[in-house]
Order: C-alpha cells, then sequence, then structure tokens
C-alpha cells in the first residue's frame, strides 16, 4: 500500500502541520517507507494473540477524589497568546 | 399514510466527584472562569493524567443498575481534534473497549396508558468533559477550561422508543434512578445532565411500500420539556419535507440541527470544517483497568433499591395508589426514607402518604428546605399520627400540633401540653353538649323541618358549632354519630 500526496495533506491537515510542496513530497516518501516498514510486520502470524492494550503490564492505577487549590487564574492564562481579565480568547470558532 | 416514530438516545451525565477524572482539580458549578483548573486540565506539557478511582466506581455502579455487562477489560483511548475546547488537542475517551455495554433504561407508563417496558443500552463509557466556549465580541471567543477533564458518562441508547414523552420519561426516570445512586445530580439547566437525540420517521405509504426519513440529530435542548418538544416540531418537520420533497435516507446524508428554544423550532447547525477524523489510539498514559467479580459485587451492594421497584413495593406492601407511590418515589431517596419509617412506624401508609403529601412536602417546599432540615423527624411524624389514629386528637388538632412542632422543634406531646390539645373522650359529655347546641338553635331545627335549606348543610353547619363549643376539642366522626342520633330522637 502507498499514501498519495493527497493522503499525507490530508494527515497533515489533521494533525494542523502547514507542508510546502517540497515537504509534502519528501514526507509522502518518508511515511511510504514507514508504511511498507509495518506491512513487513505484519507478514508475522498473530493468529490467537490478543492486540496490546499498554506497553506496561501495569493494571488499575487510581487515585482517592481528593481535590486540591487551583491554579490562581493569572497563572492559568499565563502563557495565553491572547487573553482579557479572565479568559483564553480563540479566534471565534462556529459550532 | 401512517409513520412510526424512531428515536435514539446520546446522553452525558457529569459524575458526582470531588475531583476531576484524571487530576485533583475540583469540579464545583459556577466559578468563575478558568478559576478551577491546575496543569493536567490545561494540558500542559509534562503532566501525566492519574485515573479517578470514585469516578470509575460511580460508572460502574451506573451500568450494574441498569444491568449492562461489565467488561472485565477496559482501556482508554484519545480521540484527537482540534478545537480549543480542550487545549491538549485530545479527548480521553473509550472508543473500542467501553467499560459497558448493554443495559436497558426503563421506560415509566404515561398517564394516557402508552409507555412502559425499556429502551436497550447500546454501550456506556466514560470520558473527559471539555471546557466552555463562549463567543465574544470582534471575531473572538472566550475559553472557559473550569469543566475540562471533569468526569463524564456517555450513555448511547439504540432507537428503541417511539414516542417524544417517552423519551422524556425515560430521561427523568434516569435523572431519578442516577440521583437515587448518588452519581449525578442532573441539573439539565448547569449541563450535568445533557441530552442529544437522533430521530426519523419510518413512513407506512398508500401503496403499503415503507420509506425512512434522513435522521436528524437533534442538539442544545437544555430542559426535559425541550427535548420533547424539540422532538414533536422535527417529527412534523421530516413529515412535511419528505411530503414536500420525497427524500429519504438512502438520498440525504445526516444532519445535525438545533433546537431554538424561544422560536420553538429546530435549525440546522454549521458542521466542523473539515469532516472528523478522530484517529483513535490507545491513550499510552494510562493504564488500562480490569474489573474482577470482587468488584463488582462490592459495587452491587452499595445499590439499594431503585426508584421503579420501590414504586412497585410501595403498591403491592403498602397498598398504595400508583399515584401516590410514585409523588413519594420521584421527590427522591430521602423523601421515600422518610415515608417509609413513617409507614412502618404507625402501620397506617395511607396516613402517613397523606400527611407527607399535604404537610411535610408542602411545608419543605415553602420553606425551601432540604428535608434533611425539616424539624420533625419520622419518628417524631408517626408519634403524631399515631395520636391521631388513636383518637387522641382530631386531624384538624393534629395539623395544629405539627405546625407547632416544625415552628418549636418541640416533640408532639410537649406541644400537646403546652397547647391543651386533646379530645373529649366521654361520650356523654359530648352528647351534652351535642343537645344544648340543638337546643340553643331553634331556627336550625325548622330549617330542617321547613325544607328549604338542604338537611346536610344544616347539619354541617351544627357539627360547626358543636366543635366550636367544644374549642375543637372533639372528635369529627362521633359528633356526626351524636348529632344524628339526637336530631332523630327529635323527629327530624
Amino acid at each position: 500500500m502507498n499514501l498519495s500526496s493527497e493522503d499525507v495533506a490530508k494527515v497533515a491537515l489533521l494533525a494542523r502541520l502547514r507542508l510546502g510542496p517540497e515537504e509534502l513530497a519528501t514526507y509522502t516518501e518518508q511515511i511510504n517507507e514507514i508504511i511498507h516498514y509495518v506491512e513487513q510486520l505484519q507478514q508475522v502470524d498473530t493468529a490467537g494473540v490478543e492486540p496490546l492494550a499498554h506497553g506496561v503490564e501495569v493494571r488499575n492505577v487510581f487515585r482517592e477524589d481528593r481535590r486540591h487549590e487551583s491554579l490562581p487564574r493569572e497563572q492559568a492564562l499565563g502563557n495565553a497568546p491572547k487573553r482579557n481579565h479572565e479568559a483564553f480568547l480563540v479566534p471565534a470558532v462556529l459550532q | 399514510m401512517d409513520y412510526d416514530i424512531i428515536i435514539g438516545l446520546e446522553i452525558h451525565v457529569q459524575l458526582q466527584t470531588e475531583s476531576k477524572m484524571f487530576s485533583a482539580c475540583g469540579t464545583e458549578f459556577g466559578l468563575p472562569p478558568n478559576t478551577q483548573t491546575d496543569p493536567v486540565s490545561l494540558g500542559l506539557p509534562g503532566t501525566l493524567p492519574v485515573m479517578n478511582g470514585k469516578a470509575f466506581d460511580l460508572a460502574l455502579k451506573t451500568a450494574i443498575a441498569f444491568g449492562a455487562d461489565i467488561a472485565r477489560f477496559t482501556k482508554w483511548d484519545r480521540k484527537n481534534y482540534y478545537y480549543p475546547d480542550l487545549p491538549k488537542n485530545y479527548q480521553i475517551s473509550q472508543y473500542d473497549l467501553p467499560f459497558s455495554t448493554g443495559g436497558a433504561l426503563p421506560i415509566p407508563e404515561r398517564k394516557d396508558g402508552g409507555g412502559g417496558g425499556s429502551v436497550r443500552l447500546t454501550r456506556i463509557h466514560l470520558e473527559e468533559d471539555t471546557g466552555k466556549m463562549i463567543h465574544a465580541a470582534g471575531g473572538l471567543s472566550e475559553v472557559d477550561l473550569n469543566r475540562a477533564g471533569v468526569p463524564l458518562l456517555e450513555i448511547v441508547t439504540e432507537p428503541d422508543l417511539r414516542d417524544p414523552a417517552d423519551a422524556r420519561g425515560c430521561l427523568e426516570e434516569l435523572r431519578l434512578t442516577l440521583r437515587y445512586l448518588g452519581v449525578s445530580d442532573c441539573e439539565m439547566q448547569e449541563g450535568s445532565l445533557r441530552c442529544d437525540a437522533n430521530v426519523n420517521l419510518h413512513i407506512t405509504k398508500d401503496d403499503g411500500s415503507k420509506v425512512a426519513t434522513p435522521i436528524v440529530e437533534i442538539k442544545n435542548m437544555n430542559s426535559f420539556s425541550a427535548v420533547e418538544k424539540a422532538l414533536r416540531y422535527e417529527i412534523e418537520r421530516q413529515f412535511e419535507k419528505w411530503k414536500d420533497d420525497g427524500l429519504t435516507i438512502k438520498d440525504a446524508p445526516k444532519e445535525t440541527r438545533g433546537w431554538s428554544d424561544p422560536d420553538g423550532i429546530t435549525k440546522p447547525q454549521r458542521q466542523k470544517e473539515t469532516a472528523a477524523d478522530y484517529r483513535y489510539f490507545p491513550e499510552p498514559d494510562l493504564v488500562p483497568v480490569e474489573v474482577d467479580d470482587a468488584w463488582i459485587a462490592r459495587i452491587r451492594e452499595e445499590i439499594g433499591e431503585l426508584p421503579m421497584a420501590r414504586r412497585r413495593r410501595f403498591e403491592s406492601e403498602y397498598g398504595l395508589s400508583p399515584y401516590d407511590a410514585n409523588v413519594l418515589v420521584e421527590q427522591g431517596q430521602d423523601v421515600a426514607d422518610y415515608f417509609d419509617a413513617v409507614a412502618r412506624e404507625t402501620g397506617e401508609a395511607k396516613l402517613a402518604s397523606n400527611w407527607i403529601q399535604q404537610d411535610v412536602l408542602r411545608v419543605i417546599k415553602e420553606k425551601r428546605l432540604p428535608l434533611a432540615d425539616f424539624p420533625v423527624g419520622p419518628a417524631a411524624l408517626a408519634d403524631l399520627i399515631n395520636r391521631v389514629k388513636n383518637k387522641q386528637l382530631n386531624t384538624n388538632q393534629g395539623r395544629e400540633v405539627l405546625a407547632a412542632m416544625i415552628e418549636t422543634g418541640k416533640p408532639a406531646d410537649a406541644v400537646i401540653a403546652e397547647g391543651g390539645y386533646g379530645l373529649i373522650g366521654d361520650r356523654d359529655e359530648l352528647a351534652a353538649v351535642v343537645a344544648a347546641t340543638i337546643e340553643a338553635n331553634p331556627k336550625a331545627l325548622d330549617d330542617l323541618a321547613g325544607g328549604k335549606k338542604k338537611p346536610e348543610a344544616v347539619k354541617g353547619w351544627l357539627r360547626g358549632q358543636v366543635m366550636k363549643r367544644t374549642q375543637g376539642k372533639a372528635d369529627p366522626q362521633l359528633v356526626v354519630e351524636l348529632l344524628e342520633a339526637r336530631l332523630a330522637e327529635l323527629g327530624h
């Protein structure tokens, strides 16, 4: 299987990556190499093997339902590129 | 032409926890924007989520209560999307291995005889809530992340509902049940219960062939009545539209429409620019969860009697009417528990139900008190009802005594002693008062003999006079009996 440059452009859009024509060509080639490698892995017979849900064998990690103090609002908003006195500001998005 | 209405619901419920799903940040509703955040809710680099154990317990409780199958192995997935309501650009959710599948929500019976039965659940899964976007001036939106990361249950039903009233009834029963379970406060106005509905029509044409209209998902319904109204509107709209353009489910994709409560209509909603492609993958920052029998058994034990079962028991154990049983159960668990205690203590369920509905519930509504703050506990009310039952007080006196108990917080015997309440116990004494009352009112006898006034009205008036003479300290039933006897002696 090969991804076309249109496929790669779509994935880039979903990931909010802005790619120029040259980058698109480079990444299309690279991503296809990765896919070919995965295709090689897929030749291994995995019948009867459960898909791996997680890389470590640890299960059931929970914390108690306790709350701590909130971050002060000034700090919470501290890194915002655009803000007012109480909220982050972003370009209007219509739902 | 006839049609069947096909409705399925997608419900979101905020879980009642102190802290968010993946961090020890508070979950309180209604705080000023962005005053309930922490590095995890803000999606700051280098933070890691840790699952809230109580949120998982509450989720299990819900699923077990609705008879769902609990997955023995469940995991978390990333749902990737770029929208500023979650700053880390993905939502932690459950994709292919939700913790619960199957089960059913009960549909209450309707007053018109319809309803009843249940709607099957497709699945229930856990996810984190998103922040809130508020559209501001100047082409900008404000982002408030107080809600980001609050634990959320998504409950998806099969398209089993056939009537907007059942959709509403089913949601109201869900709210009652989740409140009984202590899982959520389910306030639609506050967004702790949210519901979207999928609806379309299966139309049988005059020639007997069947067609389905395109499916519409309705969003933005902010109350139980809005759910019912929006569905009614949408059904009508789809039918008219189909008669007009004949488009079926095969011709048109699913459409999302928003309910506008002030206008009473649904309006098409703009779709997000790119088609949803969430590229789910297993969440590497959270380990999977394995649920064993002991865990399920522990949660099962925490589940008390649910509202449906309680209504049935109130009818069968106490002989209450379905109406009374429902009023007591739908007020919430505390009221139903209160009734249970008073009914058992007095052995008079019907009396207990009347006193609670007419006196206790009226007062807590007027004073806007939670039942826990109502000054007369179930044992004290039972004591008072027993006194009325044993004819130590009549009902009017009982009401006055209860009012004084509520006012002062004193027990019934203290109020009775101070107020000099009690009934004339001696039959002869009361008979003498009855005789004296009749003698003092010869006009009443003339009225009875003259036939101008209805005998019942005259007798009622005489009963009032007897009660007045005894300062209300007479057993009304005994007054009726003695009055009839005396009037009969006098030839009336």
